[in-house]
């Protein structure tokens, strides 16, 4: 076990979530009136006292948010290059056992891609692969990166855990971000669901972000799926790792995504769903403990969510997209890894934005930044 | 004193690298819920120079382009560097705005911590050295430090730019007691710039005689960020105006309005 893994392992989630189940409103209204607030905090705005204020507390994240982003929503589309992969996971499309069509891009199949993708308005891309060390290897990503930042100015990846070295290759051929979901912080419940392959490996996943980090990346995002665990515990556990991260590579801005569990090829039932409103309360607690954090929604979330929590602190978006490889140029259902649950097109999410009273912003990013 | 001769100035304008400008109020342009509701705000300040960020521009976009919203022909656009970590990212993107031909003005940001994106002291008297002797006209964004300030003037920017207090912070003049130092030794235009959360603040900061602000975030987020950009122009107006007028200071005040003295006989 290493630094972050003994540090996360020690933060007692539950007995902090059973004390705060006996606060009571005014203690909930105590911690929305602190500038600094700690793991304590967080445990109190997710207790049942903070339900009932709910509206309260939403208010004061969508006001911290405008503060430190003003009222912007960054827009970005991911690009599915493979869903070839050699792991189990049980709640997953693309799941080695499961009989989908496979289908890793070609370089002219990804400029393609990409091309539609920059048509529309998009200059942040969202590179994503399944876990295949034959056909998806660290020389094809760098090809597939090159590629990409020909033509957009920023390129982000979420594929599987890298070493250093192989984080440096990939921010020299031309990443600025990385995206990696741990899934669950629950180490006991990961072992279930992540039943064969290399993913098995807890630590050396957890520790990926900092090793981008280390590496020199600009941007990590971190997350967890949610309907794996008990929603509140990975709250804090999730608002730890940033912490850990915000500590420890101070030059690494953070993002934390909220992928809630929706219908794939793997039929999986979470067996901790987590309710609308209880995303709703994930984002804005988060929020008031991580002012600085960039927050993102995905299409897995449908119009009338995704428009009420840009409202609540949501930072930046997907929109759009599609999620099986090639899916933009030949749509194919039979391949994607999850439904998407917002069909809008980009032009569409970025007016019902500004109608909401949002700049969508398609580039915040440029080429002279890269090393 | 340079109080002095602005005094003397009967026009009284703001002369930043031999360009002079009637506003003193500056304005930055992230954070609007619109670029049409920014381009208004812009005009409702008054403003003459307004900052753009190289990383939000981008020429010839199908998709909203805050240069496209923006009249060069009235205010002076000043490309900033937001976004790089070091003094190496903001040389080039200064070279890149200026190879693009946006301008030779650069708004010097060197913050390598992304959340609290305050600057970096070393870092940012670096890229100013070097890029003054490539000819650009630079306006670093720095901490409240005199002597920081002392240096880059040396080194030959446009201005000073100390932050009020943290930005996007709305704290007001946190650091005032630093900047007053750097107004009473400046041989550059001082701008406070970041942290001014009210037009009262703005106000405040030229009555000290800063020489300008510069706002972004307290406008942008506002309710109605235009009518609050009117009001920061007032603020600024209004501050410049009682500097001008000679604001009694607090020792001025505590004097005593009976001579302390008068008991003693007279030699």
């Amino acid at each position: 076990m290493n630094d972050l893994a003994r540090t996360l392992e020690s933060i007692p989630a539950g007995d902090l979530l059973a004390r705060a189940d006996r606060a009571d409103e005014r203690a909930v209204r105590a911690v929305l009136a602190k500038e600094g607030r700690d793991l304590k905090d967080l445990a109190v705005l997710l207790s049942p006292a903070a339900d009932r204020l709910f509206e309260e507390i939403a208010a004061a994240s969508a006001r911290l948010t405008a503060q430190r982003f003003g009222r912007t929503v960054l827009l970005y589309a991911p690009v599915y290059l493979s869903n070839e992969c050699v792991n189990v996971c049980t709640y997953c499309g693309f799941r080695r056992d499961i009989d989908v069509r496979r289908a890793t891009l070609g370089l002219a199949e990804i400029e393609e891609e990409i091309r539609y993708l920059a048509g529309q308005g998009f200059r942040h891309l969202l590179l994503v692969t399944g876990e295949h060390p034959k056909n998806v290897d660290l020389a094809y990503l760098e090809a597939a990166v090159r590629l990409a930042r020909s033509l957009v100015p920023s390129v982000a990846i979420e594929v599987e855990p890298l070493d250093v070295e192989g984080y440096r290759r990939l921010i020299e051929a031309g990443i600025d971000g990385v995206t990696l979901y741990q899934e669950t912080y629950d180490r006991d419940l990961y072992v279930r669901y992540h039943t064969h392959g290399p993913k098995k490996r807890f630590d050396w996943r957890l520790e990926a972000p900092s090793r981008a980090a280390e590496a020199g990346i600009r941007r990590v995002g971190i997350g967890a799926l949610l309907g794996l665990a008990d929603w509140r515990k990975e709250t804090i556990r999730l608002a730890a790792h940033a912490r850990w991260l915000l500590k420890y590579h101070w030059r690494t801005h953070v993002s934390i995504s909220f992928p809630r569990i929706r219908e794939a090829a793997s039929h999986f039932a979470p067996p901790h769903p987590v309710s609308d409103r209880e995303l709703a309360r994930m984002v804005a607690a988060l929020r008031l403990i991580l002012r600085d954090a960039g927050l993102v929604l995905s299409t897995r979330e449908g119009p009338g969510m995704r428009d009420g929590l840009a409202r609540i602190g949501i930072t930046q978006m997907s929109a759009g997209s599609r999620t099986e490889p090639g899916g933009y140029g030949r749509p194919d259902d039979a391949q994607k890894q999850f439904m998407v649950e917002d069909t809008r097109s980009p032009a569409e999410v970025a007016a019902r934005l500004a109608a909401l009273g949002f700049d969508p912003v398609w580039k915040d990013w440029e080429e002279a930044l890269h090393g | 004193m340079k109080g002095e001769t602005r005094l003397a100035d009967a026009t009284d304008l703001l002369v930043i690298a031999g360009r002079s400008f009637r506003s003193r109020l500056l304005i930055g342009t992230g954070k609007f819920p619109s670029l049409e509701c920014m381009a208004k705000a812009v005009e409702a300040s008054g403003s003459e120079i307004v900052t753009v960020s190289l990383r939000r521009a981008e020429k010839g976009a199908a998709s909203g382009n805050i240069l496209d919203h923006l009249d060069p022909s009235r205010v002076l656009i000043l490309p900033n560097t937001s976004g790089a970590r070091d003094a190496e990212e903001a040389i080039r993107l200064a070279r890149l705005s200026r190879a693009g031909g946006l301008s030779d003005w650069i708004k010097l940001e060197v913050t390598p911590h992304p959340m609290h994106l305050l600057p970096d002291s070393m870092e940012t008297l670096k890229a100013a050295e070097a890029l003054v002797k490539e000819g650009f006209v630079v306006l670093p964004y720095i901490q409240a430090d005199p002597v920081l300030a002392r240096r880059l003037a040396e080194a030959g920017t446009a201005t000073v730019m100390p932050l009020g207090s943290p930005i996007g912070s709305n704290r007001g003049l946190r650091t005032g007691d630093a900047i007053r130092l750097i107004i009473e030794e400046a041989t550059v235009p001082v701008v406070v710039d970041a942290g001014l959360g009210a037009p009262s603040h703005a106000a405040a900061a030229l009555e000290m005689g800063a020489d300008a602000v510069l706002v972004n975030t307290a406008i942008a987020t506002a309710e109605d960020p235009v009518a609050m950009a009117e009001a920061f122009r007032l603020g600024v107006e209004a501050g410049r105006r009682a500097f001008r007028a000679g604001v009694p200071s607090e020792k001025d005040r505590a004097e005593a309005s009976s001579p302390l003295t008068g008991f003693l006989g007279r030699p």
